[in-house]
């Protein structure tokens, strides 16, 4: 499975990141899913971290927005594809709380990792199900220009 | 009455691979369990075992969260859509 997203929506997930350094930033991946499984990102949704108490290792997007940004996909004929968020001065890898609050089987959880305020790297995981025995498979990401 | 219950993409695999299910209920309990009526497979991704919402499953009437309106009893209008949205969190 791949993940195929324009530069310049690359380039803005990451963008967000840096912005809200040294906390975490996080957002929404609106695109379209192809028979092989292979999603495209179409648009990037950011939205705020609601996660105040700890934002620095924590984020949290609220259902309400999740519902504005999936209607207004689905009128678009579009669905949401995946999320990102950053990891402020830590790998751009999944830990143990990302796959534990991760619930939407077979979409991408992109993560890139913040240092001193500036984006590194970018990793996308898909999410396998079923929840129970849920895991995070790596992803290729695939930046197209 | 008739009642459409908009289906994230996690789940529509257990819902015919529909991305919007019309239901019949008078409020939000009875159109959820229309929903797992028409879709059993739904049933287990959305209740525990106890029957109640699993605690990472938000519905929302229109753009309001149930939890904060009445609940299963929250009565619905024809014009009124529910969704179904799992919760998107995590962390270092």
């Amino acid at each position: 499975m791949a993940l195929t997203i324009p530069e310049a929506l690359y380039k803005k997930l990451r963008k967000h990141g840096e912005e809200t350094y040294p906390h975490e930033c996080c957002g929404v991946l609106v695109g379209e899913f192809d028979e092989t499984g292979t999603k495209t990102v179409k648009a990037v949704v950011s939205c705020g971290n609601t996660r105040i108490d700890s934002p620095a290792n924590r984020y949290h997007i609220d259902p309400g927005e999740l519902v504005r940004i999936q209607r207004e996909a689905m009128l678009a004929r579009r669905d949401i594809v995946g999320f990102y968020h950053s990891h402020p001065d830590h790998p751009a890898k999944w830990s143990t709380t990302d796959l534990a609050e991760a619930h939407w089987i077979d979409c991408s959880y992109v993560i890139t990792s913040i240092e001193d305020g500036r984006a590194v790297l970018t990793n996308s995981f898909q999410l396998l199900g079923p929840e129970e025995s849920k895991r995070f498979e790596d992803e290729d990401v695939e930046v197209t220009g | 009455m008739s009642i459409k219950v908009l289906i994230p993409t996690p789940l529509r695999p257990y819902a015919g691979k529909q991305s919007a299910i019309e239901v019949n209920a008078q409020n939000v309990g009875e159109a959820l369990n229309d929903l797992v009526a028409k879709h059993p497979d739904l049933r287990r991704h959305l209740f525990s075992e106890d029957g109640k919402l699993r605690s990472f499953v938000n519905v929302y009437l229109n753009d309001e969260d149930i939890r904060y309106l009445s609940k299963d009893a929250t009565p619905i209008k024809e014009t009124d859509t529910i969704t179904i949205v799992p919760s998107v969190a995590g962390g270092m």
